[in-house]
Protein backbone atom coordinates (compact mmCIF):
# COMPACT_ATOMS: atom_id res chain seq x y z
CA UNK A 1 0.00 0.00 0.00
CA UNK A 2 1.80 3.22 -0.90
CA UNK A 3 2.35 5.61 1.90
CA UNK A 4 2.51 9.23 2.33
CA UNK A 5 5.17 11.15 4.69
CA UNK A 6 3.18 13.35 6.02
CA UNK A 7 6.36 15.26 8.34
CA UNK A 8 9.29 15.30 8.34
CA UNK A 9 12.00 12.61 9.21
CA UNK A 10 12.47 13.77 12.52
CA UNK A 11 8.47 12.89 13.16
CA UNK A 12 9.16 9.18 12.17
CA UNK A 13 5.82 8.21 13.70
CA UNK A 14 3.72 10.33 11.71
CA UNK A 15 3.45 7.80 8.20
CA UNK A 16 0.43 7.09 6.96
CA UNK A 17 -1.12 4.88 4.67
CA UNK A 18 -4.27 5.55 2.19
CA UNK A 19 -6.54 3.89 4.14
CA UNK A 20 -5.73 5.71 6.79
CA UNK A 21 -5.81 9.08 5.28
CA UNK A 22 -9.26 8.47 3.89
CA UNK A 23 -10.08 6.58 7.67
CA UNK A 24 -9.35 9.69 9.77
CA UNK A 25 -10.33 12.28 6.76
CA UNK A 26 -11.66 15.82 8.05
CA UNK A 27 -15.01 15.46 9.42
CA UNK A 28 -14.89 11.58 8.95
CA UNK A 29 -16.52 9.57 11.59
CA UNK A 30 -13.07 8.18 13.50
CA UNK A 31 -12.39 11.49 13.76
CA UNK A 32 -15.28 13.42 14.87
CA UNK A 33 -15.44 10.52 17.83
CA UNK A 34 -11.83 10.63 18.46
CA UNK A 35 -11.75 14.73 19.09
CA UNK A 36 -15.23 14.75 20.31
CA UNK A 37 -14.56 12.02 22.94
CA UNK A 38 -11.13 13.34 24.48
CA UNK A 39 -13.15 16.77 24.44
CA UNK A 40 -16.06 15.38 26.12
CA UNK A 41 -13.56 13.53 28.49
CA UNK A 42 -11.37 16.64 29.00
CA UNK A 43 -14.56 18.86 29.79
CA UNK A 44 -16.12 16.34 32.49
CA UNK A 45 -12.61 16.02 34.35
CA UNK A 46 -12.34 19.82 34.75
CA UNK A 47 -15.79 20.00 35.84
CA UNK A 48 -15.09 17.18 38.52
CA UNK A 49 -12.19 19.41 39.66
CA UNK A 50 -14.10 22.42 39.89
CA UNK A 51 -16.73 20.61 41.16
CA UNK A 52 -14.63 19.00 43.96
CA UNK A 53 -12.68 22.27 45.22
CA UNK A 54 -15.66 24.68 44.85
CA UNK A 55 -18.89 23.02 45.12
CA UNK A 56 -18.74 19.43 46.71
CA UNK A 57 -17.61 20.15 50.43
CA UNK A 58 -19.41 23.09 50.59
CA UNK A 59 -22.46 21.59 49.68
CA UNK A 60 -21.86 18.26 52.14
CA UNK A 61 -21.75 20.54 55.15
CA UNK A 62 -24.58 22.26 54.14
CA UNK A 63 -26.71 18.94 54.41
CA UNK A 64 -24.91 18.09 57.29
CA UNK A 65 -26.05 21.22 59.18
CA UNK A 66 -29.33 21.03 57.55
CA UNK A 67 -29.77 17.67 58.75
CA UNK A 68 -28.53 18.66 62.09
CA UNK A 69 -30.96 21.27 62.42
CA UNK A 70 -34.07 19.14 61.77
CA UNK A 71 -32.62 16.68 63.90
CA UNK A 72 -33.11 19.60 66.76
CA UNK A 73 -36.15 20.59 65.21
CA UNK A 74 -37.36 17.22 66.08
CA UNK A 75 -36.16 17.57 69.56
CA UNK A 76 -37.76 20.61 70.54
CA UNK A 77 -41.37 19.30 69.19
CA UNK A 78 -41.15 22.05 65.72
CA UNK A 79 -42.36 19.88 62.93
CA UNK A 80 -42.56 22.95 60.61
CA UNK A 81 -38.62 23.35 61.42
CA UNK A 82 -38.12 19.89 60.58
CA UNK A 83 -40.16 19.93 57.29
CA UNK A 84 -38.25 22.58 55.93
CA UNK A 85 -34.71 21.56 57.27
CA UNK A 86 -35.24 18.51 54.74
CA UNK A 87 -36.47 20.79 52.25
CA UNK A 88 -33.12 22.17 51.91
CA UNK A 89 -31.45 18.49 52.40
CA UNK A 90 -33.27 17.33 49.30
CA UNK A 91 -32.48 20.32 47.34
CA UNK A 92 -28.68 20.00 48.23
CA UNK A 93 -28.94 16.46 47.42
CA UNK A 94 -30.23 17.38 44.53
CA UNK A 95 -27.49 19.63 43.39
CA UNK A 96 -24.86 17.83 44.36
CA UNK A 97 -26.51 14.34 42.62
CA UNK A 98 -27.08 16.58 39.01
CA UNK A 99 -23.27 17.51 39.10
CA UNK A 100 -22.19 14.42 39.90
CA UNK A 101 -24.39 12.76 36.90
CA UNK A 102 -23.09 15.61 34.40
CA UNK A 103 -19.60 14.82 35.73
CA UNK A 104 -19.81 10.84 35.14
CA UNK A 105 -21.69 11.20 31.90
CA UNK A 106 -19.79 13.46 30.01
CA UNK A 107 -16.58 11.39 30.82
CA UNK A 108 -18.79 8.30 30.13
CA UNK A 109 -19.74 9.08 26.61
CA UNK A 110 -16.26 10.23 26.08
CA UNK A 111 -15.13 6.88 26.65
CA UNK A 112 -17.72 5.57 24.64
CA UNK A 113 -16.94 7.65 21.77
CA UNK A 114 -13.22 6.69 22.02
CA UNK A 115 -14.18 2.70 21.54
CA UNK A 116 -16.40 3.77 19.09
CA UNK A 117 -13.50 5.77 17.07
CA UNK A 118 -11.51 2.79 17.21
CA UNK A 119 -14.17 0.52 16.18
CA UNK A 120 -14.87 2.81 12.70
CA UNK A 121 -13.26 0.43 10.03
CA UNK A 122 -15.31 -2.63 11.28
CA UNK A 123 -18.76 -1.03 11.01
CA UNK A 124 -19.97 -1.90 7.78
CA UNK A 125 -21.95 1.40 6.65
CA UNK A 126 -21.37 3.89 4.24
CA UNK A 127 -18.30 6.79 5.00
CA UNK A 128 -21.85 9.36 5.01
CA UNK A 129 -23.59 7.65 7.20
CA UNK A 130 -21.07 6.54 9.95
CA UNK A 131 -20.33 10.34 9.76
CA UNK A 132 -24.33 10.86 10.76
CA UNK A 133 -24.06 8.34 13.35
CA UNK A 134 -20.58 10.31 14.88
CA UNK A 135 -22.60 13.47 14.91
CA UNK A 136 -25.83 12.08 16.55
CA UNK A 137 -23.98 10.03 19.05
CA UNK A 138 -22.12 13.75 19.81
CA UNK A 139 -24.96 15.79 19.91
CA UNK A 140 -26.49 13.30 22.37
CA UNK A 141 -23.54 13.36 24.49
CA UNK A 142 -23.75 17.20 24.94
CA UNK A 143 -27.41 17.18 25.47
CA UNK A 144 -27.74 14.86 28.53
CA UNK A 145 -24.75 16.21 30.73
CA UNK A 146 -26.51 19.69 30.12
CA UNK A 147 -29.94 18.73 30.42
CA UNK A 148 -28.62 16.99 33.92
CA UNK A 149 -26.90 19.96 35.54
CA UNK A 150 -30.04 22.30 34.31
CA UNK A 151 -31.94 20.12 36.35
CA UNK A 152 -31.49 21.46 39.51
CA UNK A 153 -31.58 25.34 38.08
CA UNK A 154 -34.91 24.42 35.61
CA UNK A 155 -36.50 22.30 38.47
CA UNK A 156 -40.51 22.18 36.77
CA UNK A 157 -41.28 25.33 35.60
CA UNK A 158 -43.57 25.03 32.31
CA UNK A 159 -43.84 21.74 32.69
CA UNK A 160 -46.50 19.29 31.50
CA UNK A 161 -45.42 16.80 33.76
CA UNK A 162 -45.86 15.89 37.42
CA UNK A 163 -42.41 14.75 38.18
CA UNK A 164 -39.96 15.62 35.30
CA UNK A 165 -39.21 18.95 34.25
CA UNK A 166 -37.80 20.21 30.68
CA UNK A 167 -34.26 19.41 31.59
CA UNK A 168 -35.24 16.00 32.16
CA UNK A 169 -36.68 15.93 29.33
CA UNK A 170 -33.91 17.37 27.17
CA UNK A 171 -31.77 15.17 29.32
CA UNK A 172 -33.47 11.98 28.78
CA UNK A 173 -33.91 12.61 24.87
CA UNK A 174 -29.97 13.28 24.33
CA UNK A 175 -29.55 9.32 26.22
CA UNK A 176 -31.54 8.18 23.29
CA UNK A 177 -29.65 9.68 20.57
CA UNK A 178 -27.12 8.05 22.41
CA UNK A 179 -28.89 4.78 22.44
CA UNK A 180 -30.03 5.09 18.97
CA UNK A 181 -26.03 5.88 17.68
CA UNK A 182 -24.36 3.01 19.64
CA UNK A 183 -27.15 0.70 18.33
CA UNK A 184 -26.69 1.55 15.11
CA UNK A 185 -22.47 0.89 15.46
CA UNK A 186 -24.22 -2.62 16.67
CA UNK A 187 -25.89 -3.07 13.75
CA UNK A 188 -22.87 -1.87 12.00
CA UNK A 189 -20.66 -4.11 13.33
CA UNK A 190 -23.01 -7.18 12.92
CA UNK A 191 -23.03 -7.09 9.23
CA UNK A 192 -19.17 -6.38 9.11
CA UNK A 193 -18.87 -10.15 11.20
CA UNK A 194 -21.08 -11.68 9.17
CA UNK A 195 -20.20 -10.84 5.88
CA UNK A 196 -16.69 -12.50 6.84
CA UNK A 197 -14.64 -9.58 5.07
CA UNK A 198 -11.16 -9.18 5.89
CA UNK A 199 -10.18 -6.77 8.44
CA UNK A 200 -8.77 -3.48 7.45
CA UNK A 201 -5.68 -2.36 8.19
CA UNK A 202 -5.24 -0.33 11.07
CA UNK A 203 -1.86 1.29 12.78
CA UNK A 204 -4.02 1.55 15.70
CA UNK A 205 -4.36 -2.24 16.34
CA UNK A 206 -0.78 -3.07 15.46
CA UNK A 207 0.83 -0.30 17.15
CA UNK A 208 3.38 -1.40 19.73
CA UNK A 209 5.29 1.28 20.90
CA UNK A 210 6.81 1.95 24.43
CA UNK A 211 4.19 4.51 25.43
CA UNK A 212 1.59 2.60 24.01
CA UNK A 213 2.60 -0.66 26.03
CA UNK A 214 3.11 1.28 29.00
CA UNK A 215 -0.39 2.74 29.18
CA UNK A 216 -1.93 -0.62 28.11
CA UNK A 217 -0.19 -2.43 30.98
CA UNK A 218 -0.84 0.33 33.49
CA UNK A 219 -4.49 0.69 32.37
CA UNK A 220 -5.14 -3.08 32.80
CA UNK A 221 -3.20 -2.98 36.31
CA UNK A 222 -5.52 0.30 37.44
CA UNK A 223 -8.94 -1.73 36.41
CA UNK A 224 -7.33 -4.70 38.33
CA UNK A 225 -7.10 -2.58 41.41
CA UNK A 226 -10.11 -1.15 40.86
CA UNK A 227 -12.21 -4.08 40.73
CA UNK A 228 -9.75 -5.78 43.71
CA UNK A 229 -11.28 -2.55 46.07
CA UNK A 230 -14.77 -2.90 44.81
CA UNK A 231 -14.80 -6.15 45.80
CA UNK A 232 -13.38 -6.14 48.88
CA UNK A 233 -15.60 -3.00 49.49
CA UNK A 234 -18.45 -4.99 49.10
CA UNK A 235 -17.94 -7.89 51.01
CA UNK A 236 -16.46 -6.01 54.07
CA UNK A 237 -18.10 -2.73 54.40
CA UNK A 238 -20.86 -2.44 51.71
CA UNK A 239 -23.70 -4.10 54.14
CA UNK A 240 -22.43 -2.74 57.18
CA UNK A 241 -22.24 0.62 55.88
CA UNK A 242 -26.33 0.21 54.82
CA UNK A 243 -27.10 -1.10 58.05
CA UNK A 244 -25.51 1.83 60.05
CA UNK A 245 -26.83 4.26 57.19
CA UNK A 246 -30.61 3.16 58.44
CA UNK A 247 -29.13 2.98 62.70
CA UNK A 248 -27.75 6.00 62.83
CA UNK A 249 -30.97 7.68 61.35
CA UNK A 250 -32.96 5.54 63.65
CA UNK A 251 -30.83 6.49 66.71
CA UNK A 252 -31.38 10.36 65.71
CA UNK A 253 -35.58 10.58 65.46
CA UNK A 254 -35.94 7.96 68.49
CA UNK A 255 -33.60 10.35 70.46
CA UNK A 256 -34.86 13.37 69.17
CA UNK A 257 -38.66 11.74 70.37
CA UNK A 258 -37.48 10.96 73.48
CA UNK A 259 -35.35 14.39 73.96
CA UNK A 260 -32.28 13.05 74.54
CA UNK A 261 -29.55 15.23 72.76
CA UNK A 262 -26.20 13.93 73.46
CA UNK A 263 -27.91 10.32 71.57
CA UNK A 264 -28.61 12.92 68.49
CA UNK A 265 -25.49 14.49 68.59
CA UNK A 266 -23.62 11.90 68.54
CA UNK A 267 -25.69 9.53 66.13
CA UNK A 268 -24.94 13.10 63.64
CA UNK A 269 -21.80 13.11 64.12
CA UNK A 270 -21.36 9.48 63.49
CA UNK A 271 -23.50 10.29 60.32
CA UNK A 272 -21.52 12.43 58.87
CA UNK A 273 -18.26 10.46 59.10
CA UNK A 274 -20.15 7.17 57.64
CA UNK A 275 -21.07 9.41 54.29
CA UNK A 276 -17.60 10.26 54.12
CA UNK A 277 -16.02 6.88 54.09
CA UNK A 278 -18.97 5.24 51.52
CA UNK A 279 -17.98 8.41 49.53
CA UNK A 280 -14.82 7.89 49.31
CA UNK A 281 -14.55 4.25 49.26
CA UNK A 282 -17.11 4.07 46.09
CA UNK A 283 -14.73 7.69 44.19
CA UNK A 284 -11.81 5.50 44.83
CA UNK A 285 -13.18 2.64 43.01
CA UNK A 286 -14.96 4.19 40.46
CA UNK A 287 -11.83 6.61 39.38
CA UNK A 288 -9.34 3.73 39.43
CA UNK A 289 -11.37 1.57 36.96
CA UNK A 290 -12.06 5.03 34.61
CA UNK A 291 -9.05 5.76 34.72
CA UNK A 292 -7.53 2.54 33.49
CA UNK A 293 -10.05 2.12 31.18
CA UNK A 294 -8.70 5.76 29.77
CA UNK A 295 -5.18 4.42 29.70
CA UNK A 296 -5.70 2.01 28.26
CA UNK A 297 -8.12 3.52 25.22
CA UNK A 298 -5.40 6.06 24.88
CA UNK A 299 -2.97 3.58 23.76
CA UNK A 300 -4.46 2.39 20.99
CA UNK A 301 -4.43 6.35 19.96
CA UNK A 302 -0.50 6.43 20.22
CA UNK A 303 0.23 6.68 16.46
CA UNK A 304 -1.89 9.42 16.14
CA UNK A 305 0.15 11.44 18.95
CA UNK A 306 2.14 14.04 16.96
CA UNK A 307 4.70 14.74 19.89
CA UNK A 308 8.47 13.41 20.21
CA UNK A 309 8.60 9.81 21.11
CA UNK A 310 10.35 10.86 24.92
CA UNK A 311 7.65 13.24 25.13
CA UNK A 312 4.76 11.14 24.62
CA UNK A 313 6.21 8.65 27.37
CA UNK A 314 6.83 11.16 29.80
CA UNK A 315 2.28 12.36 29.43
CA UNK A 316 2.08 8.60 29.54
CA UNK A 317 3.56 8.41 32.79
CA UNK A 318 2.10 11.60 34.40
CA UNK A 319 -1.53 10.33 32.91
CA UNK A 320 -0.62 6.76 34.82
CA UNK A 321 1.07 8.74 37.91
CA UNK A 322 -1.76 10.90 38.30
CA UNK A 323 -4.65 8.07 38.02
CA UNK A 324 -2.79 5.92 40.31
CA UNK A 325 -2.49 8.89 42.88
CA UNK A 326 -5.87 10.16 42.95
CA UNK A 327 -7.80 7.18 43.72
CA UNK A 328 -5.01 6.94 46.43
CA UNK A 329 -5.65 9.95 47.63
CA UNK A 330 -9.15 9.85 47.53
CA UNK A 331 -9.07 7.01 50.60
CA UNK A 332 -6.55 8.68 52.68
CA UNK A 333 -9.27 11.94 53.05
CA UNK A 334 -10.55 9.96 55.67
CA UNK A 335 -7.78 10.06 57.51
CA UNK A 336 -5.55 13.04 56.44
CA UNK A 337 -8.60 15.42 55.38
CA UNK A 338 -8.07 18.11 53.15
CA UNK A 339 -4.83 17.49 52.68
CA UNK A 340 -5.20 14.51 51.01
CA UNK A 341 -7.99 16.06 49.32
CA UNK A 342 -5.85 18.57 47.54
CA UNK A 343 -3.61 15.99 46.22
CA UNK A 344 -6.37 14.23 44.73
CA UNK A 345 -7.50 17.25 43.43
CA UNK A 346 -3.62 17.86 42.33
CA UNK A 347 -3.84 13.96 40.75
CA UNK A 348 -6.65 15.26 38.55
CA UNK A 349 -5.05 17.79 37.16
CA UNK A 350 -2.21 15.41 36.07
CA UNK A 351 -4.21 13.26 34.27
CA UNK A 352 -5.88 16.04 32.79
CA UNK A 353 -2.83 18.09 31.44
CA UNK A 354 -1.56 14.68 30.24
CA UNK A 355 -4.46 13.99 27.76
CA UNK A 356 -4.76 17.90 27.15
CA UNK A 357 -1.16 17.23 25.89
CA UNK A 358 -2.36 13.71 23.66
CA UNK A 359 -5.19 15.56 23.10
CA UNK A 360 -2.94 18.91 21.08
CA UNK A 361 -0.91 15.93 19.79
CA UNK A 362 -3.90 14.29 18.23
CA UNK A 363 -4.66 17.98 16.60
CA UNK A 364 -1.16 18.49 15.20
CA UNK A 365 -1.29 14.98 13.56
CA UNK A 366 -4.78 16.13 11.94
CA UNK A 367 -3.20 19.01 10.77
CA UNK A 368 -0.22 17.57 9.34
CA UNK A 369 -2.39 14.74 8.16
CA UNK A 370 -4.38 17.07 6.36
CA UNK A 371 -1.51 19.01 4.54
CA UNK A 372 0.01 16.18 3.10
CA UNK A 373 -3.53 14.72 1.50
CA UNK A 374 -3.74 18.26 -0.03
CA UNK A 375 -0.05 18.10 -1.49
CA UNK A 376 -0.64 14.85 -2.65
CA UNK A 377 -3.74 15.61 -4.32
CA UNK A 378 -2.19 18.80 -6.08
CA UNK A 379 1.35 16.87 -6.72
CA UNK A 380 -1.16 14.30 -8.80
CA UNK A 381 -3.18 16.56 -10.58
CA UNK A 382 -6.03 16.70 -8.65
CA UNK A 383 -8.67 19.23 -8.21
CA UNK A 384 -8.26 20.65 -4.73
CA UNK B 1 -10.78 -11.64 13.45
CA UNK B 2 -11.01 -14.12 16.02
CA UNK B 3 -13.73 -15.76 17.66
CA UNK B 4 -12.89 -14.33 21.06
CA UNK B 5 -12.49 -10.65 19.94
CA UNK B 6 -15.59 -10.72 17.74
CA UNK B 7 -17.25 -12.25 21.38
CA UNK B 8 -16.31 -9.52 23.19
CA UNK B 9 -16.51 -6.43 20.86
CA UNK B 10 -20.37 -7.85 19.81
CA UNK B 11 -21.45 -8.72 23.64
CA UNK B 12 -19.68 -5.51 25.10
CA UNK B 13 -21.65 -2.93 22.49
CA UNK B 14 -24.81 -4.85 22.97
CA UNK B 15 -24.63 -4.75 26.67
CA UNK B 16 -23.81 -0.72 26.28
CA UNK B 17 -26.99 -0.85 24.56
CA UNK B 18 -28.63 -2.84 27.06
CA UNK B 19 -27.32 -0.83 29.73
CA UNK B 20 -27.65 2.41 28.70
CA UNK B 21 -31.95 1.37 27.90
CA UNK B 22 -32.24 0.15 31.00
CA UNK B 23 -30.85 3.42 32.24
CA UNK B 24 -33.10 5.39 30.20
CA UNK B 25 -36.08 3.61 31.49
CA UNK B 26 -34.99 3.82 34.89
CA UNK B 27 -34.27 7.60 34.19
CA UNK B 28 -37.77 7.92 33.27
CA UNK B 29 -40.41 6.10 34.86
CA UNK B 30 -38.77 5.03 38.60
CA UNK B 31 -35.46 8.03 39.51
CA UNK B 32 -37.58 11.23 40.46
CA UNK B 33 -40.30 8.66 41.91
CA UNK B 34 -37.72 6.66 44.05
CA UNK B 35 -35.85 10.21 45.48
CA UNK B 36 -39.07 11.37 46.11
CA UNK B 37 -40.17 8.35 48.47
CA UNK B 38 -36.77 8.43 49.71
CA UNK B 39 -37.01 12.37 50.59
CA UNK B 40 -40.48 12.02 52.20
CA UNK B 41 -39.95 9.51 54.49
CA UNK B 42 -37.24 10.27 55.96
CA UNK B 43 -38.51 14.00 56.67
CA UNK B 44 -41.90 12.16 57.75
CA UNK B 45 -39.72 10.26 59.79
CA UNK B 46 -38.10 13.36 61.66
CA UNK B 47 -41.89 15.04 61.73
CA UNK B 48 -42.95 12.17 63.55
CA UNK B 49 -40.30 11.79 65.70
CA UNK B 50 -40.93 15.92 66.86
CA UNK B 51 -45.04 14.79 67.11
CA UNK B 52 -43.25 12.18 69.26
CA UNK B 53 -45.39 9.72 67.22
CA UNK B 54 -42.64 6.71 67.43
CA UNK B 55 -45.14 3.78 65.54
CA UNK B 56 -45.15 6.58 62.21
CA UNK B 57 -41.53 7.51 62.59
CA UNK B 58 -40.42 3.67 62.67
CA UNK B 59 -42.95 2.75 59.63
CA UNK B 60 -41.80 5.92 57.73
CA UNK B 61 -37.83 5.72 58.42
CA UNK B 62 -38.62 1.62 57.19
CA UNK B 63 -40.18 2.73 53.78
CA UNK B 64 -36.78 4.80 53.62
CA UNK B 65 -34.65 2.13 54.36
CA UNK B 66 -36.43 -0.06 51.53
CA UNK B 67 -36.29 3.08 48.89
CA UNK B 68 -32.94 3.97 49.15
CA UNK B 69 -31.79 0.01 49.30
CA UNK B 70 -33.78 -0.26 45.90
CA UNK B 71 -32.40 3.10 44.93
CA UNK B 72 -28.59 2.63 45.24
CA UNK B 73 -28.75 -0.95 43.08
CA UNK B 74 -30.65 0.44 40.86
CA UNK B 75 -28.23 3.03 40.29
CA UNK B 76 -25.22 0.47 40.60
CA UNK B 77 -26.55 -1.84 37.60
CA UNK B 78 -26.90 1.18 35.28
CA UNK B 79 -23.03 2.12 36.15
CA UNK B 80 -22.11 -1.04 36.22
CA UNK B 81 -23.63 -2.56 33.28
CA UNK B 82 -22.17 -0.12 31.01
CA UNK B 83 -18.74 0.29 32.85
CA UNK B 84 -18.39 -3.33 32.14
CA UNK B 85 -19.64 -2.74 28.65
CA UNK B 86 -16.33 -0.61 27.52
CA UNK B 87 -14.33 -2.72 29.28
CA UNK B 88 -15.14 -5.67 26.99
CA UNK B 89 -14.78 -3.36 24.39
CA UNK B 90 -11.49 -2.18 24.86
CA UNK B 91 -10.46 -5.84 25.79
CA UNK B 92 -11.80 -6.92 22.75
CA UNK B 93 -10.05 -4.45 20.74
CA UNK B 94 -6.98 -5.39 22.59
CA UNK B 95 -7.14 -9.29 23.06
CA UNK B 96 -4.30 -9.75 20.35
CA UNK B 97 -1.60 -8.69 23.04
CA UNK B 98 -3.11 -11.66 25.21
CA UNK B 99 -0.62 -14.71 24.39
CA UNK B 100 -2.78 -18.11 25.15
CA UNK B 101 -4.38 -20.10 22.37
CA UNK B 102 -7.60 -18.96 20.68
CA UNK B 103 -9.23 -21.95 22.64
CA UNK B 104 -8.49 -20.61 26.05
CA UNK B 105 -8.76 -16.99 24.61
CA UNK B 106 -12.17 -18.13 23.72
CA UNK B 107 -12.95 -19.65 27.23
CA UNK B 108 -11.50 -15.96 28.61
CA UNK B 109 -13.56 -14.02 26.70
CA UNK B 110 -17.05 -15.92 27.35
CA UNK B 111 -16.78 -16.12 31.02
CA UNK B 112 -15.84 -12.16 30.71
CA UNK B 113 -19.02 -11.70 29.53
CA UNK B 114 -21.10 -13.81 31.33
CA UNK B 115 -19.41 -12.32 34.59
CA UNK B 116 -20.55 -8.97 33.10
CA UNK B 117 -24.20 -9.70 32.33
CA UNK B 118 -24.82 -11.60 35.68
CA UNK B 119 -22.73 -9.56 38.24
CA UNK B 120 -25.10 -6.54 38.08
CA UNK B 121 -28.14 -8.97 37.33
CA UNK B 122 -27.66 -10.40 40.71
CA UNK B 123 -27.64 -7.21 42.03
CA UNK B 124 -30.77 -6.04 40.42
CA UNK B 125 -32.29 -9.50 41.76
CA UNK B 126 -31.63 -8.00 45.53
CA UNK B 127 -34.53 -5.71 44.43
CA UNK B 128 -36.35 -8.31 44.60
CA UNK B 129 -35.43 -10.53 46.79
CA UNK B 130 -33.38 -10.84 50.19
CA UNK B 131 -32.67 -14.06 50.01
CA UNK B 132 -28.56 -15.61 49.38
CA UNK B 133 -29.49 -16.37 45.65
CA UNK B 134 -29.25 -13.11 44.09
CA UNK B 135 -26.48 -12.44 46.76
CA UNK B 136 -24.65 -15.63 45.66
CA UNK B 137 -25.09 -14.89 41.36
CA UNK B 138 -23.77 -11.05 42.24
CA UNK B 139 -20.49 -12.58 44.49
CA UNK B 140 -20.23 -15.22 41.35
CA UNK B 141 -20.40 -13.06 38.21
CA UNK B 142 -17.74 -10.44 40.21
CA UNK B 143 -15.37 -13.31 40.32
CA UNK B 144 -15.80 -14.30 36.99
CA UNK B 145 -15.07 -10.63 36.05
CA UNK B 146 -11.93 -10.46 37.99
CA UNK B 147 -10.78 -14.00 37.68
CA UNK B 148 -10.78 -13.52 33.90
CA UNK B 149 -9.15 -10.03 33.94
CA UNK B 150 -6.45 -11.56 35.69
CA UNK B 151 -5.93 -14.29 33.16
CA UNK B 152 -5.62 -11.90 30.46
CA UNK B 153 -3.25 -9.67 32.49
CA UNK B 154 -1.50 -12.68 32.72
CA UNK B 155 -1.60 -13.22 29.01
CA UNK B 156 -0.55 -9.37 28.38
CA UNK B 157 2.29 -9.97 30.69
CA UNK B 158 3.90 -13.49 29.14
CA UNK B 159 3.39 -12.07 25.54
CA UNK B 160 5.34 -8.96 27.06
CA UNK B 161 8.34 -10.67 28.62
CA UNK B 162 8.57 -12.63 25.84
CA UNK B 163 9.06 -10.58 23.33
CA UNK B 164 11.50 -8.76 26.00
CA UNK B 165 13.85 -12.01 25.93
CA UNK B 166 13.66 -12.11 22.19
CA UNK B 167 14.51 -8.88 21.77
Amino acid sequence: MKSVSVSPASKPNLLATESELASFSPLSARRLLLLGGIGLILSGMIFGDIFAVFTLHQNAAQVGANLAAAAQAALVGDRHAVLANFKNVGAFLENRGTKVDTHVHMIDFGYLALLLAILQPWVAFTDKFKKRIAWVFLAGAWLLPIGVYLIHYVGLAYSPLKTIGWASIAADFGGVLVLIATLACLIGLWMHFRRESVSPADRLLTDRSTEGRMLFAGGIALVLLGFLHGAYYAAADLYKHEAQDYSLLAQMSAGAAAGARIVVNNALSDYGQLQGAKAVNIAAHAHSIEFGLLAIMMAFFQPYVSLRKSWKCRWAGVLLLGSLSLPVCILLEMRYGLVAGGLADFAGLMVIFALLAMWIGILRYTGELDDASVTSASESGLPQ
Amino acid sequence: MSGSRRLLIIGGVALAVWGMSYGLWYAVFAEHQALDSIGASLAESFAAAADRSPAIMETSLDRYRQAKYIYDRQVDVHGHWIGLAMLLIVLGIGFDRVSFSERFKLFLALGLLLGAVIFPLGVLLQTTSHGPLPRAIAIAGSAFVIATLLGSAVGVVIRASSRASAG
